[in-house]
């Protein structure tokens, strides 16, 4: 572990507004009842005591980003196509090449590009938006000093300290935070004179985490979920039960800081278009309606079972063991129903049934 | 930087178009870029996705063998979005191609054994690549044998090489609609209920079949009931997707991504997946 720094929470206005000359700096800012990430503006306020309502990962897998666009033209007639006119497109890549900090995710929030990672980033493809996003983004991540009731980090194999996707984590303090460098990168930020080595809380911050951990109690052990939740996969009855709530509204897919499917369309104006890519919600009846009209997941039912058979089941076989969830809680805190995901596992796990 | 980018179609040009059926079309498209044209290689089963620029882009396997590379064939039905714009294009005009994607069909472990194909409407398409690669590869394979059906004949694609299909020596054709039409001169009947009619032995035979989920279930069954054994059934099968890489969600069935993963199956292997066709 590298040695902790200070910084003063006095400083921190000013430690950002350094920051914008090179980066773009994404902030927890209170909008209504919602504190969301948004980009941070000299003077700007920031909200880093309350949990985020939403999630940092449109800092590296943004709501809407353009992937390419085109062109349609007409050539002129040309006389080795008979005096026809030849259709022409011109296809232009985008890549993206801003830089961003993100400033006071929590470590859940940040850990979700480890998982986005494991899939956008293999040996067999390369999504180079993502890439591009992760490689250039720094998330400078404020330890959980007062998880909620919804929190379960460390029964996905987190903490309220985990450094896993920060380049620094501040660890909350009186006055200010203890800064502790994670990455190369971040150890550079580090050195900036708003970091002060001289002034010592380390028994203070240990106190914080330590008060945290208490708080968030025993992990609960889903290690068995993989095989309980590929059991049930036929067990109609028992996923209507766990569904019955849901209003297949998304609120869980767009808040999660793991959920990474997407949709890819095209818009156009004129000659001109551009072909984005959105997130998509798993949890709608569209998102996998065939042109035939036939659709694999017609029910709520089986749209719930596939996206917590994704998190703790199959994800887990694809990636040695690791849960594609960083128990961040937004989607039990913010589901409309009171759907509970850490109560559907339990439900599975638990599940006795002769048949199976 | 300069990476592979898995998301940008090479840009293509639409060489030919055939009218297959009243609702099918046939692609016949080459690459702009010469190079990657001559460079390219794909194994028969892989599939590619297609985009009309200002509408996207849609899944279709290439039903050219990797043998006949003058052109990548596709064959579209007019179903949705994507496919409507597609059959409204002309020769000459542009569009893109993200290609190969997916999994082959297992052709390699298929030497040497009896091959008997079954397919089902636009389900032939998938069946056709494979079919002609092993034509075009004869002696590695042994009897070849390949039971066809669609609606009507109306509803058959590739008519002008059934002709050809049904007089060649080394290979069996046998043609059927699922109900009696005017001067038909094949098989009348539902394509499983033809196929116990035909009885083909398993001994050292793989079927390959393709066509609507309807059909493949019960075709299935009768292969089952003809004594193949699940390994040696091999279908195909269709999902809606977008990447096309395995990464945007909608086509897993528990694990397997079809567009990586698969489209190709052999029943064994689609039996070890969670049910959700």
């Amino acid at each position: 572990m590298s040695q902790q720094k200070f910084l003063a929470s006095q400083s921190i206005g000013s430690f950002l507004e350094t920051l914008l000359r090179e980066h773009r700096v994404l902030v927890p800012l209170c909008e209504g009842d919602s504190v969301v990430f948004r980009p941070f503006r000299k003077g700007g306020g920031l909200e880093l005591t309350r949990m985020p309502t939403t999630s940092p990962k449109e800092a590296t897998f943004p709501r809407v980003e353009t992937l390419m666009s085109f062109t349609q033209k007409v050539s002129a007639p040309q006389e080795e196509d008979g005096g026809k006119e030849r259709p022409e497109i011109e296809l232009t890549e985008h890549l993206p090449q801003d830089s961003t900090v993100v400033f006071g995710s929590r470590p859940c929030g940040a850990k979700g590009k480890t998982i986005f990672s494991r899939v956008y980033d293999t040996e067999a493809v390369k999504d180079p938006y993502f890439i591009a996003r992760r490689d250039n983004t720094l998330f400078i991540s404020i330890a959980c000093s007062a998880p909620e009731t919804t929190c379960f980090c460390t029964s996905v194999g987190g903490g309220p300290a985990d450094s896993t996707g920060s380049d620094i984590l501040l660890i909350p303090v009186t006055d200010g935070f203890m800064a502790e460098a994670v990455t190369e990168a971040g150890a550079k930020l580090m050195e900036s004179a708003f970091f002060d080595a001289g002034t010592q809380k380390a028994e203070e911050a240990q106190a914080v985490v330590e008060r945290a951990e208490t708080k968030l109690g025993q992990a609960q052990d889903f290690s068995n979920a993989r095989e309980k939740l590929l059991k049930l996969f036929d067990n109609e009855s028992f996923w209507e039960e766990m569904s019955a709530k849901c209003i297949s509204c998304g609120t869980c897919t767009y808040l999660c800081p793991t959920c990474y499917c997407f949709n890819i369309t095209d818009e156009t104006a004129g000659n001109t278009g551009k072909r984005v890519r959105t997130w998509d919600n798993c949890m709608d009846y569209l998102f996998t309606l065939e042109a035939s009209t036939h659709n694999p997941r017609s029910s709520k039912a089986k749209r719930l079972k596939n996206r917590v058979g994704h998190k703790f089941s199959y994800y887990p076989s694809l990636h040695e063991e690791h849960i594609a969830c960083c128990g961040c809680g937004r989607c039990i805190k913010s589901c409309p129903a009171a759907v509970d995901i850490r109560q559907i596992v339990k439900s599975a796990q638990e599940y006795e049934d002769v048949n199976i | 930087m300069s990476t592979f980018n898995p998301y940008l179609p090479e840009l293509a040009t639409i060489q030919e178009i055939i009218q297959e059926t009243h609702n099918i079309k046939t692609f016949r498209v080459v690459l702009n870029d010469e190079e990657k044209m001559k460079n390219f290689s794909f194994e028969p089963g892989q599939v590619g996705q297609l985009s009309v620029f200002g509408v996207g882009e849609s899944t279709f396997v290439i039903n050219s063998p990797p043998t006949r590379m003058d052109y990548l064939q596709f064959s579209v039905m007019k179903t949705g979005e994507v496919t409507e714009r597609l059959h409204a294009l002309n020769e000459g005009d542009q569009i893109g191609v993200r290609a190969p994607l997916g999994k082959c069909f297992p052709y390699e472990e298929m030497k040497g054994k009896d091959i008997i194909f079954i397919g089902g409407g636009i389900g032939m398409a998938p069946l056709r690549t494979l079919l002609l690669y092993m034509l075009d590869n004869r002696s590695d394979y042994g009897d070849i044998s390949l039971l066809y059906g669609a609606r009507t004949p109306n509803d058959m694609a590739y008519s002008y090489e059934l002709e050809e299909w049904l007089s060649r020596d080394d290979m069996k054709t046998t043609l059927t609609i699922d109900a009696e039409y005017p001067d038909w001169q094949h098989k009348v009947g539902l394509i499983p209920n033809v196929l116990l009619e035909m009885n083909p032995s398993p001994k050292n035979c793989i079927a390959v079949t393709c066509g609507p989920p309807i059909m493949i279930k019960f075709t299935i069954q009768a292969l089952t009931k003809l004594g193949f054994e699940d390994s040696q059934i091999v279908t195909t099968l269709e999902k809606r997707m977008k990447c096309g890489v395995g990464i945007c969600g909608r086509c897993n069935i528990g694990t397997s991504y079809v567009c990586k993963d698969g489209p190709a199956y052999t029943y064994e292997q689609l039996k070890q997946l969670p049910n959700e066709l």
